[in-house]
């Protein structure tokens, strides 16, 4: 009986130890064969083993009592924000966090100037700024109430729609007034329940009053942006365009 | 809750040890634990995944990922990988022993996507499909970013020590 041909992720299978019997005799068989990939499966494994004698110590601490479980949950139950929060994200839209597809956007890409395009740019330098921000990343908490409609209104000078990404996944953390150079914009903040981050600034368009979507890209930040009715909306993230692309439809049927 | 308890709080030590591995700083990563464990609590009760450890992991790399990056912002966004040198001097004779600080200063060298997979699957004892799930990509992904993290480890830590220690050397020289 001949034997399927020894593949790469054989080798690493092997590494790890989870083979099957027969097929880690195989590999086994050749590895004695072809001295280099025995060479190489060789320094894999004591690399594996000095990571995990290195970490070893980290992992024998006593655990500092900062992330005591008990204390951690006891501290977050009178709050109640989990009971108003259960989402039904069931149409999860599968996200990848700064993974980069294959998907090239060269020719959808936009040089700058004004128009929806300025605003593209100032939501992904919102973004950077905001979006990392563990402390205070919004100004003003979404709680679900008419306080947030009014500042959010407030900020963009006529009324907007808030858009609700919750059957992408997302829910609504709360916002924040912008500066940009064509005045105040209203930045909204959006996380998944793994901590992954949508902002989506919205303000009056001068220029591009009503325009189709587009995707936008600076550094590894992508965006989708469009205008309609003299306000301008971009939505940016670290997720891949397609994924970003569907959430950006779910805001657009919105507003 | 009880629930909650049960499942989370023996992955606390191995949390740690993975934030420790991606983010050096011993405080740092304590914080990064800290916020996971924060947002675990916060929606414990609607989690859509029957594994608890994969998808508290999930939590744990992406907080870890932002503060990478938002660090690399801060410095002026050199890529990891250009970071300088950091290794120390290897004597001839260590050639087939690889010590646990020379381990760690070599996986600083490599882009947080490597680093990920291998503390993962060789330190965490993530079987594949969980490491696929922690990471957000496919199954297939997750054993060709293996295999290449493997290699240019391997790299970096055969590399000749003439190579590796030149600000090493120099300052040895100096005093």
């Amino acid at each position: 009986m001949s034997i399927r041909p020894i593949t790469e992720d054989d080798l690493q299978a092997y590494v790890d130890g989870v083979l099957d019997h027969e097929r880690h005799r195989n590999v086994s068989e050749y590895l004695l064969a072809n001295p280099e990939a025995a060479k190489r499966v060789s320094s894999y494994r004591s690399q594996a083993a000095a990571l995990r004698s290195a970490l070893e110590t980290v992992a024998r601490e006593p655990v500092p009592s900062r992330l005591n479980l008990t204390t951690i949950a006891a501290a977050q139950a009178p709050g109640g924000r989990t009971g108003s929060l259960r989402l039904a994200a069931a149409a999860v839209v599968l996200l990848a966090v700064g993974a980069t597809g294959g998907w090239s956007m060269r020719s959808y890409m936009l040089t700058p100037t004004e128009g929806v395009a300025s605003l593209a740019q100032e939501a992904s330098a919102t973004y950077g700024t905001f979006a990392p921000d563990r402390l205070r990343p919004v100004e003003v908490r979404a709680d679900g109430g008419d306080a947030f409609r009014q500042f959010a209104d407030a900020t963009v000078g006529r009324p907007v729609t808030i858009p609700d990404l919750s059957r992408a996944g997302y829910r609504l953390m709360g916002g924040r007034v912008v500066p940009t150079a064509h005045g105040p914009g209203l930045m909204l903040m959006y996380e998944d329940d793994k901590g992954s981050r949508l902002v989506m600034l919205t303000r009056p368009m001068a220029v591009d009053q009503d325009k189709p979507m587009v995707a936008t890209e600076t550094a590894d930040v992508k965006g989708w942006s469009w205008a309609k009715n003299g306000l301008g909306y971009s939505l940016v993230g670290s997720l891949p365009h397609a994924d970003l692309h569907s959430i950006a439809n779910v805001a657009r049927s919105q507003v | 809750m009880n629930d909650l308890l049960l499942q989370v709080e023996p992955m606390i030590p191995a949390l740690r040890r993975y934030a420790r591995g991606l983010v050096r700083d011993a405080e740092s990563a304590d914080d990064i634990v800290q916020d996971c464990l924060e947002r675990v609590v916060l929606n414990w009760s609607r989690r859509h995944d029957d594994n608890p450890r994969s998808w508290v992991f999930a939590i744990l790399h992406n907080l870890a990922i932002n503060k990478l990056r938002q660090d690399a912002r801060r410095a002026g966004s050199v890529p990891i990988e250009d970071a300088p040198e950091t290794v120390g001097a290897r004597s001839p004779t260590q050639e087939d022993a690889i010590y646990g600080q020379e381990v760690m200063a070599a996986i600083e060298r490599l882009p947080p996507d490597y680093r990920s997979i291998l503390l993962l699957v060789s330190v965490e004892d993530l079987s594949y499909a969980e490491a696929a799930k922690v990471l957000e990509i496919p199954l297939g992904t997750v054993m060709s970013r293996l295999a290449r993290a493997r290699e240019r480890l391997r790299a970096i830590l055969e590399s000749p020590p003439s190579q590796t220690s030149t600000a090493g050397s120099y300052i040895r020289r100096v005093k």
